[in-house]
């Protein structure tokens, strides 16, 4: 079983479009959308829930009116701003309780958090495991490693090759919570600049942890000379370029379709997508 | 006036709007933009400043002075992430996993645990005339971005206009970067996947009470579903950028909207006196 996380650094490059149409060509995998805040690959994949679950994560601070006696000792110490006039603000609680630990009169109670929920579900391509954290949460790692590891009970369970995962964007927690262990990373880039600098960065993320990685420029027409200046960047540092992917309206219109590209349309677009995939395939039998 | 410009969503357009709203507003008034997302800063790519300033960005971490410490193991008893812990007569610090609430020091019975600062980024400055930026950077490798974006907006001038590039998403680092504005302008694009993530943005300017509109970018590829979503919601769509090549081309070089098209620094002047009329409006009804 392998399993690679199509990431970018940059948002909104086409990760989701691209894993849709893994979803879509590849046999025997398992999906998981570990973008916990915006998860958007159920949009088309359509899945049926079959498993929902609770996600309860960390601590919230409480401080009990009528126990409380002003004193500000909490306020005082509280480094993430989150107690101010004697009541606590939870969406600036880290729960670290130190509030709860030192308040003289234990007029603080720590309170168990839901954070949000984790779904697995049955698509017509298999099974998606996916996660909806709620607004203003924290602890998106953890959110993002239990979908990782409902993926991998499933390809386990049922002796599947691949797990094929959507990551976030950026290279934080969430993102590092999504790589770390994963057989290969596939970064979709765009010939933008800031394109070329995110995925710089995440190139950087992908090698502090270890992950082998593959670049595959989208849109690679938009800007011929910056997918060059990605291309050549890639090969002095060792990276293989594995695809380019045309600047193509179906893309978009495929979204609001709700349907993987590959399903959309016959066009360019979809042959580079397909030979990215054996490509990507290819790489994890090495 | 803090305005923040966020999405849910990634790569919907937020720097491209977050730039060509500053740009605009300098023969006018002073300007700060404010680059929060940490993780893939992305407006100097288009504003072109020279960074004549950097400062690191550190979180404070124990230290244990193991001459003091009778491995008594309440350090590791108090911390709610697990960033300390005593086996026999060691003390291990995991620096990744320590917020830096100071907790254990606060605590130690034998004042055994200072604290040292730990790296996790920069925050760096550059102006130009009326313009100054202030970009934080998240370290490579590093999980959390809102102690970064927490140094970055101390930067604030209340005596500027205030413009904040946030990061995608809806979780911490988000929340961090939008409170404390005055308005939130929310990014997206006509597709699913632009209004699944926009309902999850108008969420969090709901959670923190912040008045919002909407930039609609692409316009004329997907459906008319966010157009009606908006107006179901009474949330007004405040600027639509069409789907343009010419667009997306200068972009791609870098070069921001108003710069490449001066005309739309007219429609950049009157979406901020839009902002102005409903943050006044909402400050009278508060």
């Amino acid at each position: 079983m392998k399993e690679i996380v199509v990431l970018s650094g940059k948002g909104g490059t086409g990760k989701t479009s691209i894993v849709a149409c893994f979803a879509s060509l590849a046999r025997s995998k398992v999906l998981a959308d570990c973008d916990v805040d915006a998860a958007d690959l159920h949009l088309l994949l359509k899945p049926k829930v079959k498993e929902e679950k609770e996600f309860w994560s960390g601590q919230v601070a409480s401080i009990d009116e009528d126990k409380c006696t002003e004193c500000g000792l909490c306020q005082e110490l509280c480094r993430f701003g989150a107690v101010n006039d004697f009541k606590v603000d939870a969406v600036s609680c880290e729960g670290c309780g130190f509030c709860y630990q030192v308040c003289p009169v234990d007029a603080i109670t720590m309170k168990d958090s839901m954070s949000g929920y984790s779904f697995i579900s049955k698509t017509k391509y298999g099974y998606l495991c996916d996660a909806r954290l709620g607004i203003a949460q924290e602890n998106s790692g953890k959110l993002v490693a239990l979908v990782r590891q409902n993926a991998k009970l499933i390809a386990e369970r049922e002796n599947l090759d691949y797990i094929i995962t959507d990551g976030p964007p950026g290279i934080g927690c969430p993102v590092i919570s999504s790589l770390s262990g994963a057989n290969l990373a596939l970064l979709v880039t765009e010939p933008t600049l800031s394109g070329i600098h995110d995925l710089e960065r995440v190139i950087g993320v992908c090698r502090h942890f270890g992950v082998p990685v593959l670049v595959c420029v989208n849109k690679y027409d938009l800007n011929e000379d910056n997918t060059n200046r990605i291309e050549s960047y890639c090969g002095t540092e060792g990276i293989e370029v594995a695809a380019r992917i045309s600047f193509d309206n179906a893309m978009t219109e495929a979204i609001v379709q709700g349907l993987p590209v590959v399903e959309y349309t016959d066009g360019k677009v979809t042959q580079q997508i397909k030979e990215l995939w054996q490509m990507v395939s290819a790489k994890l039998e090495e | 006036m803090i305005v923040s410009v966020a999405s849910g969503k990634g790569g919907t357009g937020k720097t491209l709007v977050a730039t060509s709203l500053a740009i605009s507003l300098i023969d006018k008034y002073k300007v700060q933009l404010l680059d929060c997302d940490v993780e893939e800063p992305n407006a100097n790519v288009l504003l072109h400043l020279t960074v004549n300033q950097s400062q690191a960005v550190h979180i404070p971490i124990p230290k244990v002075d193991e001459a003091k410490c009778t491995y008594c193991g309440k350090c590791a008893e108090v911390c709610a992430y697990n960033a300390i812990a005593v086996i026999k007569e060691k003390v291990l610090v995991f620096p990744e996993l320590c917020h830096g609430c100071g907790l254990c020091s606060y605590l130690c019975p034998e004042s055994a645990i200072t604290e040292e600062g730990r790296e996790v980024g920069v925050v760096e400055r550059g102006d130009s005339g009326n313009l100054e930026l202030i970009q934080g950077k998240l370290n490579i490798g590093e999980a959390m971005a809102p102690p970064v974006i927490r140094e970055v907006k101390k930067q604030i001038d209340r005596a500027s206009m205030v413009i904040i590039d946030v990061p995608p998403g809806t979780s911490c680092p988000v929340i961090e970067a939008v409170k404390g504005s005055d308005f939130c302008l929310l990014v997206t694009e006509p597709t699913p996947f632009g209004l699944n993530d926009l309902t999850l943005a108008v969420e969090v300017a709901k959670e923190l009470d912040i008045p919002c509109g909407v930039v609609i970018n692409r316009d004329g590829v997907g459906d008319d579903k966010v157009d009606r979503y908006c107006q179901e919601q009474g949330i007004p769509v405040l600027l639509k950028i069409p789907l343009d090549r010419r667009i997306a081309s200068l972009y791609s070089q870098g070069i921001s909207l108003v710069d490449g098209m001066p005309r739309w620094r007219e429609e950049f002047l009157r979406l901020f006196e839009d902002i102005k009329g409903m943050v006044a409006t909402s400050r009278l009804a508060k």
